[in-house]
């Protein structure tokens, strides 16, 4: 099972070391982990993917809070929460398919952010699986590079989520 | 008693509001109440030595950093204080590791404090450099690295926090040359805040209700004390606890002394080399309660499947990562030890047991620990054990190595107070015996304390005779010498078809001769009539004793649970295999 753990941390050398140092050490998967600043100064916030049944997942997260430079844990439902992923790609492109890459990353509202002669840097945002999506449709093209930042996420108002459409 | 700083002014002739960060460092210890340090000098903390030499706090100099990182730790487990230990950077903080991960496994507040390269040469691979904050990073509770002369007193009164506070373990703190050098004012924080750090949860009066009621529906209750009981000073709350509930008490490795063996209610260790009375309680109860105890392998076989299957487990631990973590948990109630019991206590039902009871009883009569008393080829090292026991009225701090001399004394020696056994029950640390009962004997000068060790992990560790006989300090080192590495030859034998790979410790000194080499007095004994004769010598002379007991080499540590198999499948002696 997925699950995303959003944890505060002390904004302090090495503690991302801490944190998947311990995630190592106590054998448990990670899908993905990004780290930025929060809304507290001296705190960042780091989203973390991953797998696991409840016993597991509960354990990381305890496990987690014992480090002293962990501030909360919290997890994060996907159902009541957004979550999204930057990528850049970067695909072979000479003038001729320009145009037919433009009409798929369209849909995707994915934009061209640099254009060389023989390739195109492409951004997207979105969740994982749109991203995937997007990646397999410019595959024939022959991608060069793609750099991902990992999944962000923030739970929703509860209390609003009915006036909340997905977008 | 606390150490007093008689003189403002310092080695390097400052004025007396300026101190240099080893001051600092130094005086931070002496406001948290440190009158003991162990360690060992060297490049990088040659400014904190050089402070030391006004004479502000105590410092025992091992003969290497693991034995003093094992005798601050012997400290800690003997007094419950945090211990301190000082090494330099590199190969001194690298020395440092075995002990640290030992004193994190069994949960043990350690301040271990490190010298490193100045800061302008960290990460450049400078000479005796070792990135020791990131070595450590899952062996420690958590460590630092201090970046500038004005932390250290906040880092100092943290580590000692977070060393002592809910569960605790080693913090470790790093400090580079150049910052011990700086020159700063000092004030010491009274308190700090720490965001990450979590106080014990006060126990849960619903989760104690709940405890009450299972308690009251329970047939057939135990208790698994655990290391928790001894860490939380809970022994009184725990008697309590099991003598109006009536409920019958197995006490781990870590638990024992937190509940006294020769009360009726105790049953035995448990586990691997458990008593019959213990395990057999443990995989037929209805109501297991686990007190401070982590359900770790060497008491579940890792066979959950086997263990307490028609139990109802109540789990109660200061640390809510415990809950669930092993075994599933019917009531979890996480708080201190001593609160929890003592808010149990109020109002404890007691159980409906007498006929369990009668059943542990029988078992314990039918089944007792035995062996096969002759001295024919040499002591039985049971017998030698039992005979410590008696002569110390089971009031002895015995400190132990890892192997079959360590179940020995976890099941012949009696413990009837916490704090009394210090052994390295979760890492198993050969050689952390000698040194442990150094700290121990240096906290508490006037009692009798023991070092139980083996032929092999004696030979770890034995370059520490220098400070015993230096010091004079009268620690008993009680040698079970079997000429083998005892433990591993057992398992060889049992489970390797007596196969016997690189046990065989052949070419060891005479440890008679090696103990008067240092200085220290030391008997032999090959029989019970030597061995008598040499403890009543040992015990009652002043100072530093060794004895080398030669015991049967053939003898093995029974019962025994072969590993991967359940308690039910408990081997009661050689003629079973």
């Amino acid at each position: 099972m997925r699950h995303i753990f959003s944890v505060l941390v002390n904004n302090r050398p090495r503690v991302l070391a801490r944190v998947s140092s311990l995630l190592g050490q106590r054998n448990f998967n990670i899908e993905s982990i990004s780290v930025g600043k929060s809304e507290e100064k001296d705190l960042s916030r780091m989203i973390i993917v991953t797998g696991g049944d409840e016993r597991t997942l509960n354990q990381l997260s305890k496990q987690l809070s014992k480090l002293i430079d962990v501030i909360e844990v919290k997890t994060i439902t996907e159902t009541t929460s957004v979550e999204r992923e930057l990528m850049l790609i970067r695909v072979a492109a000479g003038p001729n398919v320009r145009m037919e890459i433009q009409g798929i990353i369209d849909p995707f509202r994915a934009n061209v952010v640099d254009v060389g002669h023989d390739s195109l840097m492409l951004q997207a945002t979105g969740d994982r699986a749109k991203l995937d999506t997007l990646t397999e449709l410019l595959r024939p093209y022959h991608i060069l590079e793609i750099a991902r930042t990992g999944v962000i996420a923030l739970s929703r108002e509860i209390d609003k989520i009915s006036l909340t459409t997905v977008i | 008693m606390a150490p007093q700083l008689e003189s403002k002014t310092n080695s390097i002739g400052l004025d007396e509001k300026k101190y240099t960060g080893s001051e600092i460092l130094l005086r931070s210890l002496v406001e948290e109440g440190v009158d003991m340090i162990f360690g060992y000098p060297g490049g990088a903390v040659l400014p904190i030595y050089d402070s030391l030499y006004d004479g502000h706090v105590r410092h025992m100099l091992a003969r290497h950093e693991q034995g003093a990182i094992h005798a601050a730790d012997g400290y800690a487990r003997a007094t419950g204080k945090p211990g301190v230990v000082m090494a330099t950077s590199g190969p001194g903080a690298t020395n440092l590791v075995t002990g640290i991960a030992t004193a994190m496994m069994d949960s043990i507040p350690l301040v271990c404090i490190t010298g490193n390269v100045p800061l302008s040469l960290l990460g450049t691979d400078a000479f005796q450099e070792a990135d020791i904050t990131g070595i450590t990073m899952p062996i420690t509770k958590h460590n630092y690295l201090v970046r500038s002369v004005d932390e250290i007193p906040i880092i100092v009164k943290e580590a000692f926090t977070i060393a002592a506070t809910g569960r605790p373990g080693p913090v470790l703190i790093d400090i580079p040359k150049d910052v011990s050098q700086a020159v700063s004012t000092f004030s010491y924080p009274e308190k700090v805040e720490i965001r990450g750090l979590h106080a014990p949860e006060k126990p849960s009066q619903i989760q104690i209700s709940r405890l009450h009621q299972v308690i009251q529906q329970a047939q057939r209750p135990v208790i698994l004390a655990g290391g928790g009981v001894v860490r939380a000073n809970a022994q009184s709350e725990l008697i309590e606890f099991a003598e109006k509930s009536n409920i019958p008490v197995t006490t781990t490795l870590m638990g024992l002394g937190g509940f006294p063996s020769r009360n009726p209610l105790w049953l035995g260790m448990p586990g691997m080399h458990g008593t019959y009375a213990a395990n057999h309680a443990l995989l037929e109860c209805d109501l297991l309660i686990g007190i401070g105890a982590r359900f770790d392998d060497r008491v579940t076989m890792g066979r959950i499947d086997k263990f307490a299957t028609g139990a109802k487990i109540i789990h109660i631990d200061i640390d809510p990562a415990e809950i669930d973590k092993n075994v599933h948990t019917y009531v979890p109630i996480v708080g201190d030890v001593k609160e929890v019991l003592a808010a149990a206590n109020n109002g404890l039902p007691s159980a409906d047991s007498s006929n369990w009871l009668s059943l542990c009883d029988s078992r314990k009569k039918e089944y007792p620990l035995q062996y096969n008393d002759s001295d024919e080829n040499g002591l039985k090292p049971q017998w030698v054990i039992e005979h410590l026991d008696e002569t110390t009225d089971g009031k002895a701090i015995v400190a132990t190595d890892v192997g079959q001399h360590q179940m020995w004394v976890a099941q012949y020696y009696q413990f009837s107070e916490p704090r009394s056994l210090l052994s390295s029950g979760g890492l198993g640390t050969m050689g952390f015996g000698f040194p442990a009962a150094i700290g121990a004997q240096l906290a508490y000068p006037d009692r009798t304390v023991i070092a139980v060790t083996g032929d092999g992990g004696f030979q770890m560790t034995a370059q520490e005779l220098a400070v015993i006989a230096l010091e004079n300090i009268p620690v008993k080192v009680v040698i079970i010498n079997n000429q083998c590495l005892g433990m591993v030859r057992q398992w060889q034998e049992v489970f390797y078809k007596e196969r016997y790979s690189e046990v065989d410790l052949s070419g060891s000194p005479d440890f008679v001769k090696l103990a008067d080499a240092y200085g220290v007095k030391a008997w032999r004994a090959r029989n019970k009539e030597e061995a008598m004769q040499a403890w009543k010598e040992a015990l009652s002379h002043p100072g530093p004793a060794v004895l080398d007991f030669w015991v049967n080499p053939n003898e093995n540590v029974y019962p025994m649970v072969a590993p991967g198999t359940g308690l039910d499948e408990m081997m009661m002696g050689d003629e079973e295999q």
